[in-house]
């Protein structure tokens, strides 16, 4: 070995070293979320804070600044980032509180829904028989019924508003709640705690609420963050088809609906809304597949 | 299985289950239709529609008559679906001529544009999974899931929008929409296939990488077989399996679909017609339109399961 080799070697050694602490943080940094989970929190603080974050009023708009294109493109004013509607509303404005939309309604829904699917799947498999026979019947019911068209007939008699549309996704989102709690709490019945329990002379409603429920609280969080993404698409899609949130509230699907017919000269207007329906579903699939592979490999089927 | 089963029993089984299946998606069938008039009921007497300045007191009460609304609520939804079973849904009210006109007009669009989308998604899912899970780790194994990813959290509305914003607007090589020749299909065949491309190719990947491991196909590689038979004579054929009774759900999803991509490019099919009979308040059409896809629906839901049950027995125990 040469001196010059001698001499290089410690440096090469440190670099390597160096290459390698990078890559071990990289791989420690990949095993958790960490994009998805950056988009999810811009968005939930923007929703929260939306007073705060959003520059302009989102349904306040002046004539005379319509049309204007975000601020990279020719014509664009830094006031406005994302540009402005055909009224001269701000567009990231109304993005910002669409996002407070889209997660009142999220988590309302999953409340109500993830609430009634789990009392209901508890009581289907603690019980069994006829109680189970008519939860699960009723399941394969709110299964097989088109919703959209549904939602439409609902929304032509009642007219649009957000409790109808909030009634209508609770409707239709307590199922999957229940057929998993169903199934997971059809386990836990046979388990020797459960039977020491009953021993013991606890009451039904007890073996239930303190031996069953928390078994289940991890399928429930695991199949209420793998709704998510749907949820927020179903709204869109009931917005955009004009049976959802009724104007002018600045809903995403609205958004995309009115920029329809602008697409020619001002596609910003359909273009952002979309995009951020698109990122905010694309994120909470991929945590939801991140925190079902955490917390109960088993349910990978549940897609 | 027990093997030693006699056949009587299973095939006893077979049909205690289809029973099963045909008496709850008749309930859906019921129910549905039971919600529809309720609320058609529940926004009026349907009379006033067809009131104007020359209608007598007897015509009013003729027309009571003929539809029974001295009767009870449920005779009255019995009549109602008498005649709807008979094709007569009534009057639309915006083109004052029978609802089953209106709606057998817009059938072929909305065949036609499915035909277009179930196209799209076989060839794009079908190859793109198989090579997805033959070449795992490539190039095609990545834009494959990617696409698969994309497919599942993309809204359909704004792919469409988007997909008129580039090829319609600005390239200019195919038509914003409406119904004509072939370059019309495009777009609108493309935006409502895509989540069942997606879909189809998730299935085809996982079920051909779950194949591709077993010993059957090991064996073939052993006995010297060539690539293209392993994977085409010996694998994709048992991948089949699953993604085949997908295909039938497929359905389902493109009666949503319809709904949207219809909407977006202005196709004149069922979907559009439910859409804007809603905002024009049109409830007679809005109802055909619901009891047709609804039957649809529950047929279609009915035959997948029949089709399962034949295929895979395991599904008539549950």
């Amino acid at each position: 070995m040469s001196v010059e080799a001698a001499a290089r070697l410690p440096v090469r050694r440190r670099m390597r070293a160096n290459y390698q602490t990078v890559r071990q943080v990289l791989a420690r940094i990949n095993r958790y979320p960490v994009i998805p989970a950056a988009i999810m929190t811009v968005m939930v603080v923007a929703a929260v804070f939306a007073p705060y974050v959003a520059p302009k009023d989102p349904l306040l708009g002046s004539l005379r600044d319509r049309e204007i294109p975000p601020m990279w493109l020719e014509g664009g004013r830094s006031e406005f980032i994302l540009g402005t509607d055909p009224i001269g509303r701000d567009i990231l404005s109304r993005i910002v509180y669409g996002a407070q939309i889209s997660l009142v309604i999220v988590i309302t829904v999953t409340a109500v829904g993830g609430t009634v699917g789990t009392a209901l799947g508890i009581i289907a498999g603690w019980y069994g028989g006829n109680a189970d026979e008519i939860i699960m019947r009723l399941v394969d019911f709110t299964l097989a019924v088109p919703f959209i068209l549904v939602a439409l007939v609902t929304v032509i008699v009642f007219g649009q508003s957000f409790a109808i549309v909030v009634t209508l996704m609770a409707v239709f989102s307590w199922n999957g709640f229940a057929r998993q709690v169903r199934a997971e709490a059809l386990g836990i019945k046979t388990t020797d705690y459960v039977a020491v329990a009953k021993v013991a002379g606890a009451s039904g409603y007890r073996i239930m609420v303190r031996h069953i429920l928390p078994g289940v609280i991890n399928t429930v969080l695991v199949v209420a963050s793998l709704r998510v993404g749907s949820l927020i698409l179903t709204e869109a899609i009931l917005s955009f088809l004009g049976a959802g949130i009724p104007k002018p509230t600045p809903a995403w699907g609205v958004m995309v609906a009115d920029g329809r017919d602008y697409l020619g000269t001002s596609w910003w207007i359909a273009f952002f809304p979309g995009l951020a329906i698109f990122l905010l579903v694309l994120a909470s699939n991929f945590l939801g597949d991140w925190l079902r592979d955490r917390l109960d490999p088993r349910l990978r089927q549940l897609a | 299985m027990d093997l030693r089963r006699p056949l009587l029993p299973k095939a006893f089984g077979l049909i205690k289950f289809l029973i099963r299946r045909f008496i709850s998606m008749a309930v859906v069938a019921i129910l549905v239709t039971l919600f529809v008039f309720v609320l058609s009921r529940a926004s009026g007497d349907p009379r006033t529609v067809f009131l104007n300045e020359y209608t007598t007191k007897e015509q009013w009460e003729q027309w009571g008559k003929d539809w029974g609304l001295d009767r009870p609520l449920l005779m009255q939804y019995l009549i109602w679906l008498g005649r709807a079973a008979r094709g007569d849904l009534g009057n639309s009210l915006r083109e004052s001529r029978p609802v089953t006109d209106v709606i057998k007009e817009r059938i072929p669009a909305t065949v036609q544009l499915a035909m277009g989308a179930f196209l799209f998604a076989v060839g794009l899912g079908l190859p793109l999974g198989v090579l997805s899970a033959v070449k795992r780790g490539s190039i095609w194994d990545y834009s494959g899931r990617t696409i698969a990813l994309f497919g599942q959290a993309l809204p359909p509305f704004w792919l469409g929008i988007m997909l008129i914003l580039v090829f319609a607007v600005h390239l200019n090589w195919f038509p914003t929409g409406r119904r004509g020749g072939i370059d019309h299909f495009v777009l609108p065949s493309i935006t409502l296939g895509w989540l069942t491309a997606a879909g189809l190719l998730r299935l085809v990947r996982s079920s051909m990488l779950e194949v591709l491991d077993s010993e059957y196909v090991k064996l073939a590689r052993a006995k010297g077989a060539s690539q293209f038979t392993v994977i085409w004579k010996h694998a994709f054929r048992n991948a089949l399996t699953a993604p085949l009774t997908y295909t039938a759900l497929v359905f389902v999803a493109f009666l949503t679909g319809a709904v949207v991509t219809e909407t977006v490019f202005a196709w004149p099919g069922l979907g559009r017609l439910a859409v804007t009979s809603m905002s024009n308040l049109d409830l007679p059409v809005l109802s055909g339109v619901v009891f047709v896809l609804t039957g649809l629906y529950v047929l279609v839901n009915f035959l997948t399961d029949l089709l399962y049950a034949v295929i895979d027995p395991r599904i008539r125990l549950a």
